[in-house]
């Protein structure tokens, strides 16, 4: 039992730390806890929904399902198409929004626009699709059992692998490119990296993108293992943040981490409690680790 | 014409707790700069402990003590302060905004508890036909509710004066003084974490006061009363009506409420049935432009903030901020302290507010 348990962890896990990468390097490089960027999560799986239907008519081209997974190349090019959507929709919120408040007003005032970013978009996505669920595909899969009895889904292999090649990704973009180390320096110190000549504006822009594309993968991700809602984004939002309270704010590999503890102990919770507290799980965790190490598992102490 | 005034004091009822959730949110936010995003928590806790205390003994759910409404709201109160205590003092030390987080993370486990723990809340049904004071010896709805309005006014106005005479009282100076500049505050000997903390609990007790008072009047408590979309209404209220001004919170409270009434009657009339789920999202978007523009055209809500100037300063004769007290533009007074320390957090708290 336990060993399932932790095969669902580290599968839930997988997916939180992809959204939460974004949310982190937001926090780092724009100094604000962005609420919104949940919601990125909900529309880069709708968005990938809505271009899965034009690129299904293509399956005749790209093939039906893969495999033994529940999709196809279709939307494989649907996130893709989707990862671009977000981004520019997170550019495009930035330059609507957070970028007009960043110099003339407070960090707190960016919190609490984020907030009114979020509920538009939670809700022009409710007005747009309606409350009710959505599936990328009602395709059946046989679950393979792993040793010790432990059932996976294909899918959720899929997840877990899809997001270590993304990690490793970002890894070499952030120590391989100098738009990546551009980034690392302003995240250290804006005014230093502007006097070196790095065009800040410019980073904040990849942060932007990263974060989006980020988002609508890890969006799509988890709309192919549960389900669309447009609560979807606003039911990760905490684990979001516990994952990045954890892993220290503003450490890429912290969110990695913190987002597989949030993954785990969510999925273990349910042998000691009944499941329906599962979402106070990450509370939790974030009031533990403020109250014993307030700068985060891999944050430096300032 | 009856129907009219009874209605009139059934939303003025409902617009003044609100109200006083608003004054709460006002000393955490307004004079002090905390980012409560979980409203509706401490709300929730203030309801259901009133309820519990003040209910009927029933089975297989613990409570039902039967004690007098008004110490049901006591122990509201003090049930709101602890939950606040609580999160305050994991957060208030650290970056604000994890403050924000945290109450954002009780808000949503408070909503967990209220759902799902069926011995103490009743689960998804609530706990229904709670006592409601005075409700045997007073005759009529009508009447009954004109009773209920006297009071909440009552609470309403105690509530009122105590925190004006509290945010002009020196521990309100400090609290300001924290707002504005952290490190200057703490330089002159004041301890900005143990005062924010105060401020933090008493507004949150503020929040439990009107849930109970909210429980009191229709008599029933239940988890879908206590909503997320609450928290961002009393915000609303807050930021429209004029942040760091008492008065401000409570014309915020009536408008907000009224706004919200009036567009969620005409949405009723004019979309369907299958689709009133949409209707509620209309809503939100009405009251979130409301807020942008707000924010973009009139930053210091409708009646803002009054410009304080101390009894020692003198006025000089030209330039000096000191001077031009009326507080006529908004940028002017927002900048003057901004840019003052334009570098740390606290410093830009006030232009936060302002913009």
């Amino acid at each position: 039992m336990i060993l399932q348990h932790l095969a669902d962890g580290i599968l839930t896990g997988a997916i939180v730390s992809l959204g939460a990468i974004g949310l982190s390097l937001t926090m780092r490089i724009l100094k604000f806890a962005n609420f919104s960027h949940a919601e990125l999560l909900t529309f880069g799986a709708y968005a990938a929904m809505v271009f899965l239907a034009f690129t299904k008519a293509m399956d005749g081209v790209l093939g039906g399902s893969l495999g033994p997974f529940s999709f196809g190349l279709s939307l494989v090019v649907a996130t893709v198409l989707a990862g671009g959507l977000t981004a520019l929709a997170a550019l495009a919120i930035d330059r609507l929004v957070f970028a007009r408040l960043r110099h003339r007003a407070g960090h707190m005032t960016l919190v609490f626009a984020s907030f009114g970013v979020a509920l538009l978009l939670r809700n022009l996505i409710l007005i747009g699709f309606g409350p009710d669920p959505y599936y990328y595909s009602r395709e059946l899969q046989m679950a393979i059992r792993l040793p010790f009895d432990v059932l996976v889904l294909p899918d959720q292999i899929f997840v877990l692998a899809l997001t270590i090649v993304l990690v490793i990704a970002l890894h070499l973009f952030l120590t391989r490119t100098r738009a990546g180390i551009a980034m690392r320096g302003v995240a250290e110190s804006p005014s230093l990296a502007s006097a070196c000549g790095i065009d800040v504006d410019a980073v904040i822009r990849w942060t932007w993108i990263l974060g989006g594309v980020g988002a609508a993968v890890a969006g799509v991700l988890y709309g192919l293992t549960v389900q669309l809602r447009p609560e979807l984004g606003f039911s990760l939002l905490l684990p979001l943040f516990a994952a990045v309270i954890l892993g220290g704010t503003g450490s890429m590999y912290g969110a990695v981490i913190g987002g597989l503890i949030v993954g785990l102990a969510e999925n273990l919770s349910v042998m000691v409690i009944p499941a329906s507290y599962k979402p106070a799980i990450p509370f939790l965790l974030i009031l533990l680790i403020l109250y014993i190490k307030p700068q985060g598992l891999f944050g430096e102490a300032k | 014409m009856i129907g009219l005034f009874s209605y009139l004091i059934f939303f003025l009822i409902i617009a003044l707790i609100f109200g006083v959730a608003v004054l709460g949110l006002n000393l955490q936010w307004g004079f002090t700069g905390l980012f409560n995003a979980g409203v509706v928590g401490f709300m929730a806790v203030g309801g259901y402990a009133t309820a519990i205390m003040i209910g009927r003994e029933r089975e297989a759910v613990v409570g039902g003590f039967e004690l007098p409404f008004v110490i049901g709201l006591g122990g509201g109160m003090i049930a709101s302060g602890i939950a606040a205590l609580i999160v305050g003092l994991a957060t208030l030390r650290l970056r604000e905004e994890y403050l924000a987080v945290a109450t954002f993370g009780i808000a949503v486990t408070i909503q967990l508890v209220a759902l799902n723990a069926e011995w103490l809340t009743g689960g998804t049904l609530g706990l229904i036909g709670l006592p409601r004071p005075l409700q045997s010896s007073i005759e009529g709805p009508l009447a009954y509710n004109s009773f209920y309005l006297a009071m909440v006014i009552a609470i309403v106005a105690v509530a009122y004066i105590g925190l004006e005479r509290m945010v002009r009282s020196p521990w309100g100076r400090v609290l300001k003084a924290i707002r504005e500049d952290e490190t200057a505050a703490a330089s002159l000997g004041k301890n900005p974490a143990r005062i924010r903390l105060e401020a933090f609990v008493l507004g949150s007790m503020l929040m439990g006061l009107a849930g109970g008072l909210y429980v009191g009047f229709i008599g029933y408590v239940g988890p879908f009363d206590f909503q997320p979309i609450v928290t961002f209404q009393i915000w609303a209220m807050l930021i429209i009506g004029g942040s760091a001004n008492n008065r401000g919170a409570l014309l915020g409270a009536a408008l907000v409420w009224g706004i919200w009434t009036s567009s969620g009657y005409v949405i009723s009339k004019l979309v369907p049935a299958t689709y009133q789920t949409q209707g509620g999202a209309f809503q939100v978007i009405l009251i979130g432009l409301l807020l942008v523009l707000i924010l973009l055209y009139r930053p210091r809500g409708l009646i803002g903030e009054e410009e304080h100037v101390s009894h020692h300063a003198r006025p000089t004769a030209t330039g000096s901020p000191l001077t031009s007290t009326d507080g006529s533009s908004a940028a002017t007074d927002g900048s003057s302290t901004a840019t003052d320390s334009p570098s740390t957090a606290t410093g830009s708290s006030l232009a936060a507010r302002d913009s």
